[in-house]
């Protein structure tokens, strides 16, 4: 275990110092990211003209989805993305055999090997919008609804860490740059909704099948204090669920892993 | 016959090759092809929720609208920028400079191809949503489809060189793709691809209609889905954003190919 964390050490450090080569990379992550946020904020402020409501949410709950949205988001770039989009590169140009000859886990080796610090004042932003927003929303914080709320953001970035696992993962047999995940990121993007917010066959869709609830939702409400214990318990089976079937199927496409050019 | 100052012979190897590389990734063009979905998850919210009225809309209306948007977006989508820095990081640029063919060109008949591949994908989700939405179905008629499809290839256009003014940057910058974002941000916004613009507040709309952003989805898909729209500018706005692209594009691509360094050579 102490193995992990000494190995994790490492890779973030030379990860840094890589990446001060390319500062400019800082400033437009930067950018494009006020870019997102401003632009989101302004198509969520368009479902309120006149009043309305946004499926049961009123103006400042909605903003703590957009906020937990924009923490998720900078765990994305941060982390999933520098990561699982390489896998694709591994297996094309049959990389990934000195991968899978290191005495580490390869699942483990390619989910960490690299840290994007250019998302950490997206993670830092979302949260403070995530409390700002609470705040003005009339709640108050107990002990009891901040440990909710982190049980639920991590039950949610364990689901988004294992969808993204799996279609990277994917690119075992797929074999193409432009990767799968771009569809991924494309559904994802509903997460920026309350769920209540959408038709009913898309409300059991984001809640079962790809479960964007759980991702931005459900932990608003956390931190709201609304969500119930029964929905909090049904995310720790399902998101040990996800990951257990991301490692299964990690094994499998290993099985039919064959490297490249052979 | 000469098209681009390229051949008639030299216009169809291209395409032909092209088209036979990308048919070889049928897969991951449909799953591209899937990855537009956006316009229809927000069709579900903006109905869902009773706002297309506000900005005079019908539930139909509405349908058509995305609809319209994700059949512009498939056609348009860019890439180029992507590909260039691949091939600029990987030396493959090199050859490709010294052929008597512009490398854009080459990006140009890929991007042609992948639409041609695209095609029944897109015409699958079409029909799919037909099947989900009856009430939705229209064809438009052929004055309709042809204007659209002309202001579609407009909008490819713009968002091509849009795209390769940021891939010209990859003579100066190894990560000239991150800089894709900053273009990618604002189209996602003001393109018309979440809300049709009709729905801005009219002071972000006057900002909007100053860039090129609106006539990349909104223009077309409001010709296509039968919208009123005000055909004559929007063309004219789309044939001023290409000629001032154009010469852009030329003059930094050829203080770009100065500084070619040739990378991994």
């Amino acid at each position: 275990m102490q193995r992990y964390f000494k190995t994790i050490r490492l890779f973030w450090s030379t990860a840094f110092a890589s990446q001060l080569e390319y500062q400019l990379n800082f400033l437009i992550e930067l950018l494009a990211m006020l870019g997102t946020l401003l632009g989101s904020v302004f198509i969520l402020s368009l479902f309120f003209t006149g009043g309305r409501q946004l499926g049961d949410w009123t103006w400042e709950s909605a903003l703590v989805i957009q906020g937990v949205y924009t923490f998720l988001d900078g765990l994305t770039n941060a982390l999933l993305r520098p990561n699982l989009t390489e896998i694709v590169n591994y297996v094309r140009e049959g990389t990934l055999d000195y991968v899978l000859l290191k005495p580490i886990d390869s699942q483990f080796w390619l989910s960490v090997k690299k840290f994007s610090f250019a998302g950490l004042p997206e993670i830092i932003l979302g949260l403070s919008i995530v409390f700002w927003a609470a705040i003005q929303s009339g709640s108050t914080f107990s002990l009891h609804s901040l440990f909710v709320f982190i049980i639920s953001l991590l039950i949610g970035f364990i689901i988004l860490y294992s969808v993204w696992f799996l279609i990277a993962a994917s690119s075992i047999w797929f074999v193409k740059t432009w990767n799968a995940t771009e569809v991924l990121r494309a559904l994802l993007a509903a997460g920026r909704y309350p769920i209540s917010a959408y038709p009913v066959i898309l409300r059991f869709i984001f809640t079962l099948v790809l479960p964007v609830a759980f991702l931005t939702t459900f932990p608003a409400e956390a931190i709201l204090g609304e969500l119930t214990f029964n929905i909090l318990f049904f995310g720790l089976i399902l998101s040990s669920l996800f990951f257990t079937f991301s490692r299964l199927f990690w094994k499998f496409a290993l099985k039919h892993y064959t490297s490249a050019s052979s | 016959m000469r098209i681009f100052g390229l051949s008639f012979k030299v216009v169809k190897t291209l395409l032909t090759t092209q088209y036979a590389y990308m048919l070889e990734y049928r897969i991951e063009i449909a799953l591209w092809a899937l990855s537009g979905v956006l316009p229809f998850i927000m069709f579900s919210l903006w109905s869902q929720n009773d706002v297309g009225n506000s900005f005079g809309l019908n539930d139909i209306g509405l349908a058509r609208y995305f609809l319209s948007a994700f059949l512009v977006r498939q056609f348009s989508v860019v890439w180029v920028v992507f590909s260039f820095e691949e091939d600029s990081l990987s030396g493959r640029l090199s050859p490709y400079l010294l052929q008597p063919l512009h490398p854009l060109l080459r990006y140009v008949a890929a991007h042609l191809a992948e639409q041609a591949t695209r095609l029944p994908f897109a015409i699958a989700i079409a029909i799919t949503f037909f099947i989900l939405n009856p009430s939705s179905f229209w064809l438009p008629s052929l004055p309709q489809f042809f204007l659209a499809y002309l202001s579609t290839h407009f909008a490819f256009t713009i968002a091509f060189l849009l795209q390769s003014l940021v891939a010209a940057l990859c003579f100066w910058t190894e990560k000239s793709s991150a800089l894709e974002r900053l273009i990618f941000v604002p189209y996602l916004f003001l393109s018309g691809l979440l809300v049709p613009l009709s729905a801005f507040p009219s002071n972000v709309l006057k900002v909007a209609m100053l860039t090129p952003f609106p006539f990349l989805i909104n223009f077309p898909a409001k010709i296509l889905s039968g919208m009123p729209v005000d055909i004559f500018n929007g063309f004219l706005a789309q044939i001023l954003w290409i000629s001032i692209l154009v010469p852009s594009v030329n003059i930094l691509w050829k203080l770009g190919v100065k500084r070619y360094t040739a990378m991994g050579a």
